[in-house]
């Protein structure tokens, strides 16, 4: 359902709007931040302030959940995401080898960019595919039997 | 017109489920055959993924695993009238992996169009809310108790006497929750069914609405599971225009709402208090109990917190009646368990039964043995929270009480099967290593322990004075078993534990050698 989402440059009009769009809600801060990554693809520390503001909030508060949830980042990443399921139930079926042909295949630890910015990997712990495993996800997609073959098909398909 | 299901559910999907529906219409259109495509949901018999099925005066006849290679051959075949083929299973229900189950809360999973209100209604939906809707909360509350009815996410606890206690509590308002955070490695039963059958678990949180006097509820889905979020919200959509959501629920006068709200990545929020704190929008942060949550929950109020499953169960209760639930299972479990059979097997998927079957049989005429054919060594049962049960314990029966007592738990029916390539210790360590990354921090013996536990295990593989090593091991497990706050730190010892016991020679400890 998100294939590569479109994502704008920051801009305060519309980090403002887009907090103000779910600012309402009771218990808004994580659907706020969680909206300010789908409009920005991340979410920019000049909006803990905006967000801190307008939430009546302290920016410790904000910065807190920001930083607790591994969803959300606060630089921005790949056009592509490939998480890799590192849960117990991949594991069974290769997932660590897997993890170690990513970090190698891509020169990048996980939650890192590739140098040309079309790859973001991150690890995951289950994503719900576990009689089909290794598993991995291309930008919430899930992709089943992943062997390094197959991986090596993914990062070429993100243009990497 | 020949109606043909290609699961449109996410696993089916990773395998090449949406180029098979392709090619299928594809081929379809080339030769002129008049075909509806319907995307089910899976029959949760993962190694046939793509699982095709055709609509036969006959009844459904399955065909699998299909790629979109093989279409052009299904055509030839004469698929469309359930003609032969290499990959003909024959009709559907009588596979006998299929039929040999009881599928209470799986009954329309893969069977209907997932969000299709008048096939819900069709395949049996709505009849508990129609005869919820006849009795009083006392008396649902009442029902569910009498099923024996136990909370699906783990911990077990009746779901009757969860409900009364908040329809009891005189604060209002009050919430519903459904912990759709299903966070285990190994399981996939809640998104299968949220994928699946999403009317299911609206008409049963409109009930356990109606039940404890809620006129909001709040689904909490892991982020992870993108396909259940939106087939969640399209129902959802569905329901309001239908009158099954809205100020007046089927007509009944009585009102109910649902909002689905989307986790962020943190297996912690899968843990009912952390979930409550991060449906208020915070850091998903343990709170001490009490207050239960029944008390003082959601915003301070008396909230109900169900598994997706514990939900979905309470339809067959109402609808079927208790008895019929109690009837199923043995001692203390009643009814069914949907067991998610994962990893290294064979045969892997949903297995809904009713309690009591032994671990061995749910491996063996279930899960055929390992995907790669080697032997069994462990599997772990319950999610990275659970125990590694050897196989000298398959003996034992799928039964709450019976694995608590043999050092395990069922937790949420997980059952990740691993040959004997695997290596215990490394698992030992990931458990620490998995309770670091995802500890919420708020108690010490959890934050701490689970990066001493790391260290520890480090040094014991390493050889670096074991014997001691092995006893600070076992402190420190009792140290965090005892007192962390939560089921995070209270349990990741029982995988550590159940490596020392079963598996001591990976670790390079001796048997029996740690008290």
């Amino acid at each position: 359902m998100s294939a590569t989402p479109v994502r704008q440059a920051w801009s305060e009009e519309a980090a403002t709007s887009t907090i103000a769009a779910h600012a309402s809600q009771r218990g808004p801060l994580l659907p706020v931040l969680r909206a300010l990554q789908e409009t920005f693809g991340y979410v920019d520390e000049r909006a803990i302030a905006l967000v801190a503001h307008a939430l009546n909030l302290s920016r410790a508060d904000v910065y807190g959940v920001l930083t607790f949830y591994s969803d959300l980042r606060t630089s921005p990443q790949g056009v592509t995401r490939l998480q890799v399921c590192r849960g117990e139930a991949c594991q069974s079926v290769g997932a660590n080898a897997l993890a170690d042909h990513a970090r190698a295949a891509l020169s990048v630890a996980f939650g890192e960019t590739t140098t040309d910015g079309a790859v973001t990997l991150d690890e995951v712990f289950c994503l719900g595919n576990c009689a089909l495993g290794p598993t991995v996800a291309r930008d919430g997609e899930l992709v089943g039997r992943v062997d390094p073959r197959r991986f090596d098909q993914l990062v070429h398909e993100a243009g990497s | 017109m020949t109606a043909v299901y290609v699961p449109g559910d996410s696993s089916a999907r990773s395998v090449g489920a949406d180029e098979v529906a392709t090619a299928i219409l594809a081929e379809a259109a080339r030769r002129a055959a008049d075909v509806t495509l319907v995307r089910n949901g899976s029959r949760g018999l993962m190694w046939l993924e793509p699982l095709v099925e055709v609509a036969t005066p006959a009844g459904r006849v399955a065909y699998g695993p299909v790629g979109a290679d093989d279409v052009a051959g299904l055509f030839d075949g004469g698929f469309l009238d359930g003609g032969a083929h290499p990959l003909g299973h024959g009709a559907t229900e009588e596979i006998a992996w299929l039929a040999e189950q009881t599928r209470l809360t799986f009954s329309r999973v893969g069977v209907v169009d997932p969000l299709s209100l008048s096939d819900y209604v069709a395949h049996g939906g709505l009849a508990a809310l129609d005869t919820a809707l006849a009795m009083t909360p006392e008396q649902i509350c009442d029902v569910v108790t009498e099923s024996g009815l136990r909370g699906r996410g783990g911990a077990g606890f009746p779901t009757g006497r969860k409900w009364r206690t908040v329809l009891d509590a005189p604060a209002t308002p009050k919430f519903v929750t459904c912990n759709a955070d299903e966070g285990d490695s190994g399981t996939f039963a809640d998104r299968m069914l949220m994928e699946g059958d999403p009317f299911m678990l609206i008409e049963s949180m409109v009930i356990s609405g109606f039940a404890v006097g809620a006129h909001e509820g709040f689904i909490y889905v892991r982020s992870e599971y993108p396909a259940a979020v939106a087939t969640l919200r399209a129902a959802i959509a569905e329901a309001h225009g239908s009158g099954l959501l809205g100020p007046s629920v089927q007509g009944s006068g009585f009102a109910f709402d649902l909002e689905i709200r989307v986790g962020a990545g943190s297996y912690i929020c899968g843990e009912e208090t952390a979930m409550l704190e991060s449906l208020e929008g915070k850091r998903g942060v343990v709170r001490a109990k009490p207050p239960l949550p029944a008390i003082e929950g959601l915003f301070g109020q008396p909230t109900v917190v169900n598994n997706v499953l514990s939900l979905a169960s309470v339809l067959p209760i109402l609808a079927r009646g208790a008895a019929f639930y109690q009837g199923l299972g043995v001692a203390r479990s009643r009814g069914t368990q949907v067991f998610q059979l994962a990893g290294n097997v064979a045969r892997g998927g949903i297995v809904e039964t009713a309690f009591g079957i032994t671990l061995g049989e749910m491996l063996e005429r279930f899960g055929g043995g390992t995907r790669s054919g080697r032997p069994i060594r462990a599997v772990q049962v319950g999610g990275p929270l659970g125990a590694y049960v050897p196989p000298s314990q398959f003996h034992l029966p799928l039964d709450y009480e019976a694995f608590v007592e043999a050092g395990a738990m069922l937790g949420h029916g997980g059952i990740v099967v691993f040959d004997d390539t695997v290596d215990m210790a490394a698992q030992a360590r990931f458990a620490m290593e998995f309770c670091a990354a995802e500890s919420c921090g708020k108690c010490t013996p959890c934050r701490v322990g689970a990066v001493r536990g790391v260290e520890v295990i480090d040094r014991i593989v390493a050889g670096q004075d074991v014997e001691a090593n092995t006893v600070l091991l076992e402190d420190l497990l009792e140290l965090m078993t005892d007192g962390s706050l939560c089921a995070m730190g209270g349990l990741t010892p029982m995988p550590v534990r159940s490596v020392l016991h079963h598996f001591p020679e990976d670790l390079g400890v001796k048997r029996g050698s740690p008290t």
